[in-house]
């Protein structure tokens, strides 16, 4: 998996390609965790991600619980496999589907 | 029927996954079945890799049977780890919100819901877990 990231101000986009499994999910996690301060909204860029394992669910439900504290997370562009994934586990009201 | 024998360990999901998929691409499955197919045998063998034999690792034998029809995948999991049934543990809540959710517990939930059939045995020192799929992508 990659990740390509953009910030401006306040506000973080970052772009997630490949695959969100149990392999890749921890550096996601990490850079997360690390780079939140001061964003007020943050979008998930999902258009080029094209498997998402329950690994990947818990960098998503993490990086979430960071935003409701401090602002916005929206999640952008899933294909419908992903969608549907989301929908089994609930996630589709957790998240911010856009 | 093919059969691999691996040591359980998360840098070999890659490994086990590839040879998964292999098989299903032999029998034309669709994308989005191969997806579901993934996510189980992900949940499985990471699930063998951080507890079966904790805190040492072992082996485990991934097997792959397709019907001669090719409708129908049964994947097998089999590890010689301590006796643990994933399936015997309840479901995550759902409904909850983000701040109530707890972090993990889904994976397990998101087998369940996307294999046709899940079964656990403990059979003569071994953990055996068996996922059944259609593979036309109809069937839930």
């Amino acid at each position: 998996m990659e990740f390509n990231v953009i910030t401006s101000g306040n506000k973080m986009v970052i772009e997630l390609e490949g695959r969100l499994d149990t392999t890749t999910a921890p550096r996601l996690d990490t850079y997360i965790r690390e780079s939140l301060e001061g964003i007020d909204e943050l979008c998930m860029d999902m258009e080029k991600l094209e498997y998402i394992s329950s690994a990947g669910l818990r960098v998503l439900l993490a990086a979430q619980k960071i935003m409701d504290g401090q602002g916005r997370m929206v999640v952008t562009g899933c294909r419908e496999e992903i969608l549907e994934i989301f929908d089994i586990t609930g996630f589709t009201d957790v998240l911010t589907i856009e | 029927m093919k059969e691999l024998f691996i040591e359980a360990i998360n840098d070999n999901l890659d490994q086990v996954l590839a040879f998964v998929d292999e098989q299903l691409e032999e029998n034309d499955c669709p994308m989005k079945v191969q997806m579901q197919i993934d996510l189980a045998v992900e949940e499985i063998f990471v699930n063998i890799a951080n507890y079966a034999y904790d805190p040492e690792t072992g082996p485990a034998t991934v097997r792959v049977d397709v019907t001669p029809d090719g409708s129908v995948v049964t994947i097998t999991f089999v590890d010689n780890g301590v006796p643990y049934d994933p399936l015997a543990k309840a479901d995550p809540d759902i409904t909850l919100s983000a701040e109530e959710r707890q972090i993990g517990g889904l994976g397990i939930f998101l087998v369940k819901k996307n294999m046709d059939d899940v079964k656990y045995e403990y059979v003569n020192g071994s953990n055996i877990l068996t996922l059944k799929k259609g593979l036309r992508g109809e069937k839930r």
